[in-house]
């Protein structure tokens, strides 16, 4: 085995080492093949190896022998997956050209591929949330009637699953798909209002804390020093321990305590980003000019350091956003997050978890989980490529 | 100049990439320099002089590229060489000065580490023979202690010296050529003088070519044979230098000489009966317990300008923080038409903070990005005069045309916009839209470039003239002060060293800091640096001639 | 070197004053809990006597002042209570089993979690840094892209996603590895290694995104200053530029990330060990706030506080020691 690992390596050292030649013979010592280093080389060679790799892998993906294509059924799955989101994102960004305001076309014609994709889902996203009730075939909580228990998504009967339910059911019998949808308004509904508290809480402090200065900065700031000396999904787990006794004892749902507890515990990181961001506005001549004119402090931090913080706000907001609904996927997970019967990813991934077993043979029924774990990754990519788009984009413009 | 060139750059063209594209930032330039010649490199900031100068040595930073010509460089073509031959010429044979020294040192190694690397790694020189001649070359360069200083880290030694210790660093080699990348733009002018000094001698001493880039033109006529102007990545003027200052061709070159010719009449001596607009009175400050101002007074009348000089640290931009309050005295006061003014900003009416206003250095940051010109403008129309919609419009438009910019274009436009000119134009119409009777000028024109400078001038001049108002202007450049000042006063170590009409400063006898200060300012005349120096005598200037003091 | 020992010196008492607060910041929010432990142990159905006699046991019926001081001065003797779920089974069957002290029961399961914590860091610290600091010199070609959009994408995903990600490919459709992790104690190193090798590879692909994003991010603004150009314009090889040059000043930025990213493991080792079964201190934490056994959480939240304080500070500390100005003070 590492034998054959050291074999391949050297081998394609080789091949690295005769492209580099090739190169420099073919364009007569031109300077790209001349300085290229080996490494370069070597890399080239790499990715080559792994791009014929993946294709042989599609087309075993594809055997009549359904023992290979079993195997190579999620990497099948996966490579299309990549091609149609791919295509996707770039027929959205052409449309994005073409039609909306001139700001809008302006936007899209500098954005990379990645962030059309991230737009995208977004906003498919968000209109599945919004419209969950009218778009699912059934209620989130409703036992179908009728409908057998663990159905395999396909909706392949000689497989084992129902054209009625083509993501299948789940172990007593609830449509996935509909789980699927609701769990869209649930997870990503809670995860934004969580949020949106979070920087409410965390921006006002913030932004307050950098205009006043003195013994409330200081106060505020050793606060979230010590708050933040625990590990966010520690310090989650512990709060939520309490508020479980807390919940029935007050009659107040176990969710509403979830939201506060991770608002206050993820705004610490609003608060010392909107402090910075803050601070870095104060010290500008313009508020100086302000100060001395004899404005008020709502004018100050409404009409001056307001607008201009929104840019890094807006980046910070996504990424909290992910944070905050990674962090609630993993209560979930856990058995402590959204509480059942509430369609939620999380907790439909641990629910469905133990299916991935059964991969070699019914691959279908292994997609059941990877689906609900998948659909959380994907928006939280989504943001990420959106957020990294922005980020990259602001500090282009610094220079 | 029969043997062949040092270095042959022709029809250069550069390129930065900024948006997706890339952008033209030199267009076909030629240059040639012959063994032992220094040529200056002048322009405006963004006119390329960098770029250009780096192309020069075959490299080019990230996002630029050379995209047309060549450079050759003793016969070896830079742009075709491969990377291993251009390292074999580059520190050797080429060599590079930065603006930044201290930047440009690495922190983690000692001065002497950094100055024996490049003789022991291209092999000109073993370790101890390169350590040996690098404290020769530091005493060559009149660095103090030259036997220990190459031992010492680079944060441990004042900006001025480790520009010598750079300068010392590209001589290590003894190369052919040397890029200097404005050595001194970072530097006071005391300290500058020394800098410019030892560049010249060790240069002349080891006939030494050089590619001297600076904005300053009087800088670069102590410095250069020869003079090649740049405008805008284009070329407009190529001379010896001698010729360059007596004769230039070109209108945007004489333009540049012109700038210097700008200076007020002379008003009358103050009435000994006038009670000054503002009075500064015996005034200590202090951040947290350093102390910056000692005992300072000076006072500003109607319609005159008060220049306040001094190098960086000299407690001048303090003083205009202690006027304003955004400092309050830790003791004395602040007398605004004979009346005491509370010390804190927080204190004082409306009416109080209207009298006292101020345009800032830089206006990148004066101007709130987000706000567009008419709104920045109207804020304080609305806010001190209580004026609103039709006739807040009216007195903005108004503000607008008396700085000289349309106000139907120019309303609804960003900051971002606008032009460096032009948005100063805009924080002093900000200023004056309060209707104030004082306004303190902070080196508002020291971030601009010399002929957008020279209009804020006269701008200036003329709305003092047209609404009697009072100036004080904070500034380190002299030229502003010869162009613009009635008094002068002169500012070190958190004192007034001198202060008096601004005729009487120009003449002898002055205070020795004053002299120093004024003598240190180069001067167009290309002999000012070799006659200052037979003057004060070698070990007399700079550091050196502070410190006696 | 007075000055970096004073500032070094400073940070440690920071953060021993920091742990100590967490620590009350942890009792308090335990003792916010409502009713007594002793009555939620014994059931409704508990005579008085029994209650008071367990309360007694416990040392519940001390003000929390008292309470908070005997905790802490146990903890830091390696007392970190008793169990409550230990406890109630003692005394329903009237035996004393071994395994009652929370120390007990968490010392097994730290080692473990160190065990992972390890292999982990063996594995990714290498991987991530050459990555980073190779995306960095090769930065805005086809590989730094590639590898950006690998890496925002596995930090995006949920860690229990990778966990069945590599589960699937390396468990069940090609069984490399095993999915379940039931390591004991007298194991052989080279078996223990293997049971532990899935979620070790979970832990690497969520750390390793990132480090090395970090790292790449400190090298590329390290390779912008000045005086790496000036070393490039010296002439010198690029081998010696990033050796003698650039690696010197990496090192703090390098240091920082990783041990940044070590205490971001300890967030990621819960959800993994649930996955995998891994009997480790993370699984055993989630195990007791389910059934809300106060003693046994609020020592692993110390714990985990305390292992994120410590790196935290090691960090800070690091990069103290390798900062040249303030080393070699004026």
């Amino acid at each position: 085995m590492i034998l054959w690992i050291v074999a391949t390596l050297l081998g394609m050292g080789a091949l690295a080492w005769g492209f580099r030649f090739a190169g420099q013979a073919a364009t007569s010592n031109g300077p790209k093949f001349r300085d290229m280093p080996f490494g370069v080389a070597y890399g080239y060679v790499l990715g080559t190896g792994i791009l014929l790799w993946l294709i042989w892998a599609y087309t075993q993906g594809r055997s009549a022998d359904t023992a290979i294509a079993n195997k190579f059924f999620f990497l099948r799955i996966a490579i299309e997956g990549f091609i149609l989101f791919s295509i996707a994102a770039w027929l959205f960004r052409i449309l994005g050209r073409s039609v909306g305001t001139v700001w809008s076309k302006k936007m899209f014609r500098s954005m990379p591929l990645t962030a059309s994709f991230g737009i995208m889902t977004i906003l498919i996203y968000a209109f599945l949330a919004i419209f969950a009730g009218v778009i699912a075939p059934y209620g989130q909580e409703e036992v179908i009637l009728g409908a057998a228990a663990n159905i395999v998504p396909g909706g392949d009967p000689a497989l084992g699953g129902d054209p009625d339910f083509y993501f299948g059911t789940d172990q007593i019998g609830r449509d996935i798909l509909s789980r699927l949808i609701y769990g869209a308004q649930n997870t990503v509904g809670i995860a934004f209002a969580t949020t949106l508290l979070a920087f409410f809480l965390g921006g006002t402090l913030g932004f307050l804390a950098a205009t006043l200065g003195g013994w409330l900065d200081q106060l505020l700031s050793r606060l979230v020093d010590v708050l933040m000396a625990i590990p966010s999904l520690i310090f989650a787990l512990l709060l939520m321990t309490i508020a479980s006794v807390w919940a029935p004892q007050l009659g107040i749902p176990l969710t509403v305590f979830m939201v506060l507890i991770i608002a206050v515990i993820d705004s610490t990181r609003v608060y010392r980003l909107a402090r910075a961001v803050g601070q870095s506005i104060v010290v500008m001549d313009y508020i100086e000019a302000a100060k001395l004119r004899g404005e008020g402090l709502g004018y100050l931090v409404f009409k001056e350091i307001l607008p201009n913080a929104t840019a890094p706000l807006l980046a910070e907001f996504g990424l909290r956003f992910c944070f905050v609904f990674l962090t609630i996927a993993a209560l979930s997970f856990l058995g402590v997050g959204i509480q059942p019967p509430l369609a939620d990813w999380g907790t439909m991934v641990r629910d469905l978890g133990g299916f991935v077993n059964f991969a070699q043979f019914a691959p279908l029924a292994a997609t059941a989980p990877l689906l609900a774990a998948g659909a959380i990754a994907l928006l939280t990519v989504a943001v990420n490529f959106v957020v990294d788009w922005m980020l990259h984009k602001s500090s282009g413009l610094k220079e | 100049m029969t043997e062949e060139p040092l270095l042959k750059m022709r029809g250069v063209k550069l390129e930065g990439r900024s948006d997706e594209k890339w952008n033209p930032i030199i267009n076909g330039v030629d240059l040639t320099l012959a063994r032992g010649e220094v040529l200056g490199l002048i322009g405006e900031s963004g006119a390329g002089k960098s770029t250009l100068g780096l192309a020069a040595m075959g490299y080019t930073r990230d996002g630029v590229r050379i995209s047309d010509g060549s450079v050759e460089f003793d016969g070896i073509d830079l742009l075709k060489a491969s990377a291993a031959v251009k390292r074999e010429l580059l520190g050797k044979r080429i060599a590079y000065v930065a603006q930044s020294a201290a930047a440009s040192f690495n922190p983690a190694h000692k001065l002497m580490d950094q100055h024996c690397e490049g003789p022991v790694q291209h092999g000109v020189m073993g370790r101890a023979e390169s350590e040996q001649d690098g404290i020769e070359l530091y005493r060559k360069l009149r660095l103090p202690n030259p036997e220990q200083i190459g031992f010492r880290y680079p944060h441990q030694v004042s900006g001025g010296q480790l520009q010598r210790c750079m300068t010392a660093m590209a001589m290590s080699c003894r190369p052919d050529l040397i890029i200097f990348d404005e050595p001194t733009t970072a530097l006071d002018v005391t300290t500058q003088i020394e800098v410019l000094a030892s560049i010249r001698d060790i240069v002349e001493q080891f006939n030494t070519a050089a590619i001297y880039i600076t904005h300053d033109l009087a800088v670069v006529a102590q410095m250069a044979d020869r003079i090649k102007v740049l405008l805008k990545g284009d070329e407009v003027e190529t001379a010896d230098t001698r010729t360059m200052l007596s004769a230039p061709t070109q209108e945007y070159t004489k333009s540049l000489w012109a700038v210097r010719s700008f200076e007020r009449p002379l008003k009358p001596a103050v009435l000994t009966s006038a009670v000054p607009v503002v009075s500064v009175q015996n005034v200590d400050a202090s951040y947290g317990i350093v102390p910056v101002l000692h005992d300072v007074s000076f006072d500003m009348y109607e319609g005159r300008t008060v220049a306040v000089v001094g190098e960086s640290g000299s407690g001048k931009s303090t003083a205009a923080r202690c006027i304003t309050g955004l400092l309050p005295p830790k003791m004395g006061q602040i007398l605004v038409d004979g009346q005491v003014m509370p010390a804190d900003y927080r204190k004082r009416s409306k009416d109080q903070l209207r009298q006292v206003q101020m345009i800032y250095q830089m206006a990148d940051t004066a101007l709130n990005p987000r706000m567009s010109i008419g709104q920045i403008i109207a804020r304080p129309v609305e806010f001190y005069l209580g004026l609103k919609g039709a006739e807040k419009r009216k007195k903005v438009d108004a503000l607008l045309e008396q700085i000289e910019l349309e106000p139907t274009e120019y309303y609804n436009r960003l900051p971002s916009e606008l032009s460096g000119g032009q948005k100063q134009r805009i924080g002093i119409a900000r200023a004056l839209a309060a209707e104030p009777k004082f306004i303190i000028c902070d080196e508002v024109t020291s971030a601009l470039d010399q002929l957008v400078a020279e209009g804020i001038l006269r701008l200036l001049a003329r709305l003092q003239d047209q609404l009697s108002l009072s100036y004080m202007f904070i500034t380190h450049d002299l030229a502003t002060v010869k162009a613009i000042a009635d008094e002068v006063v002169v500012m070190k170590d958190g004192r007034v060293v001198e202060q008096g009409p601004k005729q009487e400063m120009f003449q002898p006898p002055h205070h020795p800091y004053t002299d120093l200060l004024l003598s240190s300012v180069p001067e167009m005349d290309p002999d000012w640096l070799t006659n200052l120096l037979e003057e004060r005598g070698v070990d007399n200037i700079g550091d050196a001639a502070v410190g006696k003091m | 070197m007075g000055s970096v020992l004073k500032i070094i010196l400073q940070r440690l008492a920071l953060g021993f004053l920091t742990l100590l607060i967490v620590s009350v910041v942890i009792f308090t929010a335990v003792n916010l809990l409502p009713g007594d432990f002793a009555q939620s142990i014994l059931g409704q159905g508990a005579t008085p006597e029994a209650v008071a006699s367990i309360r007694a046991d416990l040392g519940l019926d001390q003000p929390p002042v008292t309470r908070y001081f005997q905790w802490l001065g146990g903890a830091l003797q390696g007392d970190l209570g008793t169990s409550f779920a230990q406890a109630n089974f003692a005394s329903f069957t009237g035996t004393d089993s071994g395994a009652t002290t929370v120390a007990q029961q968490i010392a097994p399961r730290f080692q473990n979690t160190m065990f992972l914590a390890m292999v982990t860091a063996a594995i990714a610290v290498p991987f991530a840094i050459t990555l980073g600091i190779l995306a960095a010199l090769y930065r805005n070609t086809v590989f730094d892209r590639a590898t950006n959009i690998f890496t925002l994408t596995s930090i995006s995903s949920p860690e229990f996603f990778l966990a069945y990600i590599l589960i699937l490919f390396l468990a069940v459709l090609n069984p490399i590895f095993p999915s379940l992790s039931n390591i004991f104690e007298g194991m052989p190193f080279s078996e223990r290694l293997e049971k532990s090798m899935l979620p070790a590879l979970t832990l690497t692909l969520v750390v390793t995104a990132h480090m090395m994003r970090m790292t790449r991010a400190a090298i590329i603004n390290l390779l912008a200053s000045p005086y790496i150009e000036m070393a490039r314009l010296k002439g010198l090889s690029p081998m010696r530029v990033i050796v003698k040059h650039a690696l010197p000043n990496a090192l703090a930025p390098i240091i920082n990330v990783i041990a940044l990213n070590l205490a971001y493991l300890i967030t990621g080792v819960v959800v993994v060990e649930v996955v995998f079964v891994y009997p480790g201190i993370g699984q055993l934490f989630v195990d007791s706030v389910k059934i809300r056994d106060i003693p046994i959480v609020q020592a692993c939240c110390l714990i985990f506080a305390t292992a994120f304080i410590l790196l935290n500070l090691t960090a800070d500390i690091m990069s103290i020691l390798s900062n040249p100005r303030l080393r070699h003070p004026k």
